[in-house]
C-alpha cells in the first residue's frame, strides 16, 4: 500500500504570500500542505517507538515512592530503618537528601522532591525506596512509617479565603491566596455607562485531568566523569534539565535530559516532576541506572491539569450587540503547589480580548492554594474556562438582543491587525470565515430554533496563542534553535530541543528541512529533544512549536541553500538566483537539464566551504503591552475556531447525545493536513470529555477514618471518559489564509480547536430544550433539574449562584490604545504590587537566568 | 513470596523458555521476561485496553491475564504484525492516517483491529467502533482509527481503489469554495 505521499496539494493555486517565512516566489510547494506519513509512524505502528518505561540498562534498579495519605500535615517523623533491610533494597531516600526548593515557575519555587516538614495533599511523596525489582520496592516502601501531625484541610476557593491560618505556604499574596490580580484597560465605567444593556453571568468550569495513556516514567543513568543522564516522559526537557541541575547542585553542563517520545502530554507533563528529580539523585547515590514508572493513581497525583474556575462575567453592550466593557472575575483552585499557576490565573483574563472588539476591559483574579493536587496547564491552559463563560454569556445576550448568535460574533469581529485593549497584538484573524463555514455546513441559518423541541444547534468560537510571546525564564534569548549537519553523501541531520508528544513535531521539523532544500522526508534525519546534543527549544506547550521549530528550521534550511547555491552556481556558471532545490536535485530553473544531484551540491559546498553545518533560531516579535503582568499573552499569532454542535436531549431525563459537531479551524497553513485534521478531531475529542463528563474530584473519608480529603476517583474507570461510542461524527474545515509570521503561514493546531466546543454544546441544549447550564461538566441530571425549574416558573437555569465577594484592591490602571496609551499602567506605585505579589519572599531567584 | 514459575510461551509463532515470577501477568512477562515493549499498559487494572494482546486470536488485556495459564497458547503482539520488513495494511493504514498520534495506545487497537478483520473482512463503521470500544485513545477523537481500520480491510480484501475520502486527508471542502 503506498503512502499518500503524494496527495495534491489542498490550494493548488493559492500561493502564499511573499512574506510567509519559507516561500518564495515560484513557489511550488511539493511536502508542506501534502497528507504525508508521519516520520515516526513507522516506527509508532511496529512498537519500535522507545516511551521511558520501555528502557532497560545494565544493573537497572526499580524506583517507588511513599506518597502521603493525609491532606495537610506536619511530618514528625520518618522511620525507613525496616525497609532498609527488605530484601533487594539498595537505596533510601527522603526530603533531607534534596533540600533545594523548585519550580517551574521562577516566582513559585515551592517544591521539594521528597516533602521537608510538611504534606500538602494526599499524594505527596515523602519517600522513596529503591531495590532490585519493583515488587521489592513496592514491599519495602510498605514498611516505611511516617508520623504525622495533621492541619486543618483547605479544600475548597471558599475555605481559602475563609481561612487564614494554617498557611498551606508561607508565601502568596494573602493567607491562603497564592495569586491577586486586579487589571483594568481603559475607562471601564464610562463603557458600562454607554451600554444600551447589561448582561451578568456567573459560571463554573469543573477541573479535569490529562489522562495521558501513557504513565509518567523515567530512568536515570549515572554516566562517568560524574554526569548523569535522565530519559523521561517529558514536554519540556529544557525545564527539567534547569530544575534537576539546581536540585542536584550540579553544573547543568553534567546533566542531560533525554525526552523520550511520549505517550500523550496534553499540558500534564510540562511541569517538573519529584519523581523525575528523585530518579536522578538515587541513580547518583546508589551508582546504578533507576527506573520509575507511576502508576495510574499516581498519575492522578501528579495532576497539573485544568484548574476550577468560578467567574463572573458582566458586560454591556449596545442595542446592536457591540461589547463597549466588559468586567470579569475568576477565582481559580490551585491545588498545593505553584506549578504553572501565576500564567495560568493571568490567562484566564488574557486572551478574551482578541476575537470581538472589545474597548474597555477589567479583569480581577485570584487562586487560591487548597489541599489538592496542583493544577497546571491543560490543553488550552487557562484561557478555556473564560471562554466558556464567554460564549455562553454572548448567546444569552443574543438571544435577549434578538440577534442571531452568529451574526452577533460577525458582526463584532475584532478587526486584523489590531491592538487590544489589553496590549496584544493580534494580526490576522479567520475566524469570519471559520464562523461561515460551520454556518453554512451546519444549514445554521434554516435550522437554528426551527429544529423539532429536543433537538437543538449551538455554536461558539475560540482563540488560541500560536506560541506564547515570552519565555518563563526572562530573557532576550532565542526561544527555538535547530542545527543543520549536511553531510556529503546527501543526509541532512536536524539537531533541536523539541519534544514529540504525538503532536508531530517532528514531522514539521523534517517538513520544514526538506521544502527548503528540495529533498525527500526520508533524507531527514532528526536528533530532537536532548539537551545534551541539541540546541535547546523551549518544548512542546502554549502551542508554540510548529510556529517557532519551523521558524528556527526554515531559517537554518535557507542558510544552507544559500550555501550549496553558491558553490552550485559557480560550478554550472548560473546566477545563484536562478537555481532550484527540487526532487533532490539542484538545477537550472531556465534549464533543468542543467544541475546536479543534490548530494553532489552539498560536496560542492564541501570543496568550497569545508564541513557544512548552519544554524536557524527564532525569538518572538516583542509585545507592545507594558504593565506588570503583559507577559502573560502576547504571541507571535493567533489561530481561530468556531463550532457548531447539534445535540439531542431528552427534557424527560436529561439524558443528551451530541449528534455532529462542525468545527473550522484557521490554520494559515496546514503544514500536513491529515495530521491537522488529527489534532483538530483529538481537540474536539477532549472538549467534549471536558463538557460531557470529565471531572477531577475529591470527597471526604468519614469522620471515624480520617476524615482526609482523598481524590474521588483516581482510576481510569471510574474518570470517565469518552469512548469510541461517545464520540460524534465531526465535519472539519480548514482555514487556510497563510499568516506572514508563520512557517509557510501556519498558525497552531494542538490547542485552538479545543475552545469552543464546551460552549457550543451549553449553547446547543439551549437551543434543544430552552434551558442554560452554566457550568461544565454537563450532566443529564443537571438539565432535569432546569428544565422541572423552568416548568416550575423559574428561569430554567443550572450552575453557581454567586461569586464570593473579594477585596482586589486598587487595579493596575492601563490606558488603552484608544485612550492614547503608550501599554504602561498610570498607577505601578500604589496598585498592582503587593508585597510578594505571589512570589517567593526573596523573588525571582537567582537561578531563573538560563 | 518470590515463587517462580518456568513455562514456555508461544509469542508470534516462537518458543519462548520464560522464568518468571509465578504472579506475574502476560503483561509484565512480555515486556520484562520476552523484551517485547510494544506492548503497553495504561493502568494494570483492565481498565483501558493498552495492554491488548491475541490469545489464540481472542483480544485479551495481557495485564489481566496470568502468564502461569499461557502455556501451550498463541499469543500475538504488535511485534508480529509486519511481514519481514513490510507493514501490516493496518499498521500502513495507522501510519498514513496519524491514527497514531503519540503512539501509545496503537499496539492494543491494532491487535484488537487485527481480531475483529479476522472475523469480519468487511466491517461498518459501527462494527469497528463496537470491536474497539474497550480501547481508550487520548489524543485522536477515535476517528482516525475507524478510518484507518476501513482502509486497511478494503487493502485486504484486495481492494484496488481502497483509500482514504479526500474529506479524510484534507478536511471538508469549505462550503461556498468550490472544489
Ligand atoms: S493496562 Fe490498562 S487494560 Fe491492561
Ligand atoms: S494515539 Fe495517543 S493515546 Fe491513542
Amino acid at each position: 500500500m503506498t503512502p499518500p505521499r503524494s496527495g495534491q496539494v489542498i490550494a493548488p493555486d493559492q500561493a502564499p504570500p511573499a512574506s510567509a517565512p519559507g516561500s518564495t516566489q515560484e513557489d511550488d510547494l511539493r511536502v508542506v500542505g501534502t497528507p504525508f506519513r508521519r516520520v515516526d509512524g513507522w516506527a509508532k505502528v511496529t512498537g519500535q517507538t522507545r516511551f521511558a518505561d520501555d528502557l532497560t540498562f545494565p544493573r537497572m534498579v526499580h524506583m517507588r515512592l511513599v506518597r502521603s495519605t493525609l491532606p495537610h500535615a506536619f511530618i514528625r517523623g520518618i522511620d525507613t530503618s525496616k525497609a532498609e533491610e527488605m530484601p533487594g533494597v539498595v537505596g533510601v531516600l527522603t526530603g533531607k537528601d534534596m533540600p533545594e526548593p523548585f519550580g517551574v515557575l521562577p516566582v513559585s519555587q515551592d517544591e521539594h522532591a521528597l516533602c521537608l516538614e510538611k504534606v500538602r495533599f494526599v499524594g505527596d511523596p515523602v519517600v522513596a525506596v529503591a531495590a532490585l525489582t519493583e515488587d521489592q520496592a513496592a514491599d519495602a516502601c510498605s514498611a516505611v512509617t511516617i508520623e504525622y501531625e495533621p492541619l486543618a484541610t483547605i479544600s475548597s476557593v471558599d475555605e481559602a479565603i475563609e481561612t487564614s491560618e494554617p498557611l498551606i505556604h508561607d508565601y502568596g499574596d494573602e493567607g491562603n491566596l497564592h495569586k491577586k490580580i486586579s487589571l483594568q484597560f481603559g475607562a471601564v465605567d464610562d463603557g458600562f455607562a454607554q451600554a444600551d444593556e447589561i448582561f451578568e453571568d456567573v459560571m463554573f468550569y469543573e477541573g479535569s485531568t490529562h489522562l495521558p495513556m501513557e504513565q509518567h516514567a523515567a530512568v536515570a543513568v549515572p554516566e562517568g566523569g560524574g554526569r548523569i543522564t535522565l530519559y523521561t516522559s517529558t514536554q519540556t526537557p529544557h525545564y527539567v534539565h534547569k530544575v534537576l541541575a539546581t536540585v542536584l547542585g550540579m553544573p547543568a553542563s553534567r546533566v542531560r535530559v533525554i525526552a523520550c517520545s511520549v505517550g500523550g502530554g496534553f499540558g500534564g507533563k510540562s511541569d517538573i516532576f519529584s519523581h523525575e528529580i528523585v530518579a536522578a539523585k538515587m541513580a547518583l547515590v546508589t551508582g546504578r541506572p533507576v527506573k520509575i514508572c507511576l502508576n495510574r493513581e499516581e498519575v492522578f497525583y501528579c495532576h497539573r491539569g485544568r484548574h476550577p474556575v468560578l467567574m463572573h462575567l458582566r458586560t454591556g453592550f449596545t442595542k446592536d450587540g457591540a461589547m463597549v466593557a466588559q468586567h470579569l472575575k475568576t477565582a481559580l483552585d490551585g491545588g498545593a503547589y505553584g506549578s504553572y499557576g501565576v500564567a495560568s490565573t493571568y490567562y484566564t483574563g488574557a486572551l478574551q480580548t482578541v476575537t470581538y472588539g472589545l474597548p474597555r476591559y477589567r479583569f480581577d483574579s485570584i487562586r487560591a492554594f487548597t489541599n489538592k493536587p496542583p493544577c497546571g496547564p491543560k490543553r488550552g491552559h487557562a484561557t478555556v474556562q473564560p471562554r466558556f463563560a464567554l460564549e455562553v454569556h454572548l448567546d444569552k445576550a443574543a438571544q435577549r438582543l434578538g440577534i442571531d448568535p452568529a451574526d452577533l460574533r460577525l458582526n463584532n469581529l475584532l478587526p486584523p491587525d489590531s491592538i487590544t485593549a489589553n496590549y496584544l497584538k493580534v494580526g490576522t484573524i479567520g475566524l469570519g470565515a471559520c464562523i461561515q463555514a460551520v454556518v453554512d455546513g451546519s444549514g445554521w441559518r434554516e435550522r437554528f430554533q426551527s429544529l423539532p423541541h429536543g433537538r437543538g444547534l449551538g455554536l461558539a468560537c475560540g482563540s488560541y496563542l500560536t506560541g506564547a510571546g515570552l519565555p518563563i525564564h526572562w530573557n532576550h534569548l532565542p526561544q527555538s534553535a535547530v542545527q543543520l549537519k549536511l553531510d556529503r553523501m546527501g543526509t541532512v541531520a536536524a539537531y533541536c530541543g523539541e519534544a514529540e508528544i504525538g503532536q508531530g513535531s517532528d514531522s514539521v521539523l523534517a517538513a520544514c528541512v526538506a521544502e527548503v532544500l528540495g529533498i525527500g522526508l526520508d533524507d531527514v534525519l532528526l536528533c530532537v529533544g536532548d539537551t545534551g546534543l541539541t540546541p535547546v527549544d523551549l518544548g512542546s506547550y502554549s502551542s508554540r512549536v510548529t510556529l517557532m521549530v519551523g521558524r528556527a528550521a526554515i531559517q537554518a534550511a535557507e542558510r544552507a541553500r544559500d550555501r550549496l547555491a553558491e558553490a552550485v552556481a559557480e560550478k554550472l556558471d548560473v546566477p545563484a538566483d536562478r537555481l532550484v532545490f527540487a526532487e533532490s536535485r539542484v538545477f537550472d530553473s531556465g534549464n533543468p537539464e542543467n544541475g546536479m544531484p543534490f548530494a553532489e551540491a552539498v560536496q560542492r559546498a564541501e570543496e568550497k566551504f569545508g564541513a557544512l553545518a548552519t544554524t536557524g533560531s527564532y525569538a518572538p516579535p516583542r509585545a507592545p503591552g507594558r504593565y506588570r503582568g503583559s507577559g502573560v499573552g502576547p504571541s507571535p499569532t493567533y489561530s481561530y475556531s468556531a463550532s457548531v454542535i447539534e445535540v439531542e436531549v431528552d427534557p424527560e431525563t436529561g439524558l443528551y447525545r451530541v449528534e455532529h459537531v462542525w468545527i473550522a479551524h484557521d490554520i494559515g497553513r496546514a503544514i500536513n493536513p491529515v495530521l491537522t485534521i488529527g489534532q483538530v478531531e483529538g481537540s474536539v475529542y477532549m472538549g467534549l470529555g471536558e463538557a460531557m463528563m470529565e471531572e477531577q474530584v475529591f470527597r471526604r473519608l468519614p469522620k471515624n477514618r480520617s476524615n482526609a480529603l482523598v481524590h474521588k476517583v483516581p482510576s481510569m474507570l471510574e474518570y470517565k471518559s469518552p469512548t469510541f461510542h461517545e464520540m460524534p461524527p465531526v465535519t472539519t474545515y480548514l482555514i487556510e489564509d497563510p499568516d506572514p509570521e508563520g512557517p509557510f503561514g501556519a498558525k497552531e493546531v494542538g490547542q485552538g480547536p479545543l475552545l469552543p466546543i464546551m460552549p457550543a454544546l451549553a449553547n446547543a441544549i439551549f437551543d434543544a430544550v430552552g434551558v442554560r447550564i452554566d457550568q461544565v461538566p454537563i450532566g443529564p441530571h443537571m438539565i432535569r433539574k432546569a428544565v422541572e425549574d423552568k416548568a416550575a416558573g423559574g428561569d430554567g437555569r443550572y450552575g453557581p449562584k454567586a461569586f464570593p465577594d473579594i477585596d482586589f484592591g486598587v487595579p493596575l490602571m492601563v490606558p488603552t490604545p484608544d485612550e492614547g496609551g503608550d501599554g504602561r499602567a498610570t498607577n505601578s506605585e500604589e496598585a498592582g504590587v503587593r508585597k510578594g505579589s505571589g512570589t517567593m519572599a526573596d523573588g525571582v531567584r537567582k537561578d531563573s537566568k538560563p | 513470596m518470590d515463587h517462580y514459575t518456568t513455562a514456555t510461551l508461544r509469542v508470534n509463532g516462537q518458543d519462548l523458555r520464560v522464568v518468571f515470577p509465578t504472579h506475574h501477568t502476560l503483561l509484565e512477562v512480555l515486556r520484562e521476561e520476552c523484551g517485547l515493549t510494544g506492548t503497553k499498559h495504561g493502568c494494570e487494572l483492565g481498565e483501558c485496553g493498552t495492554c491488548t494482546v491475541l490469545v489464540d486470536g481472542e483480544p485479551v488485556l495481557s495485564c489481566l491475564a496470568l502468564t502461569a495459564e499461557m502455556e501451550g497458547r498463541s499469543i500475538e503482539t504488535v511485534e508480529g504484525l509486519q511481514d519481514g520488513n513490510e507493514l501490516h495494511p493496518l499498521q500502513a493504514a495507522f501510519a498514513d492516517l496519524g491514527a497514531a498520534q503519540c503512539g501509545y495506545c496503537t499496539p492494543g487497537m491494532l491487535m484488537a483491529a487485527k481480531a475483529l478483520l479476522a472475523e469480519n473482512d468487511d466491517p461498518s463503521a459501527a462494527e469497528i467502533r463496537t470491536a474497539l470500544a474497550g480501547n481508550l485513545c487520548r489524543c485522536t477523537g477515535y476517528h482516525k482509527i475507524v478510518e484507518a481500520v476501513e482502509w486497511a480491510a478494503g487493502v485486504a480484501r484486495g481492494e484496488a481503489d481502497a483509500g482514504p475520502a479526500r474529506e479524510v486527508l484534507f478536511g471538508a471542502s469549505v462550503p461556498g469554495e468550490g472544489s
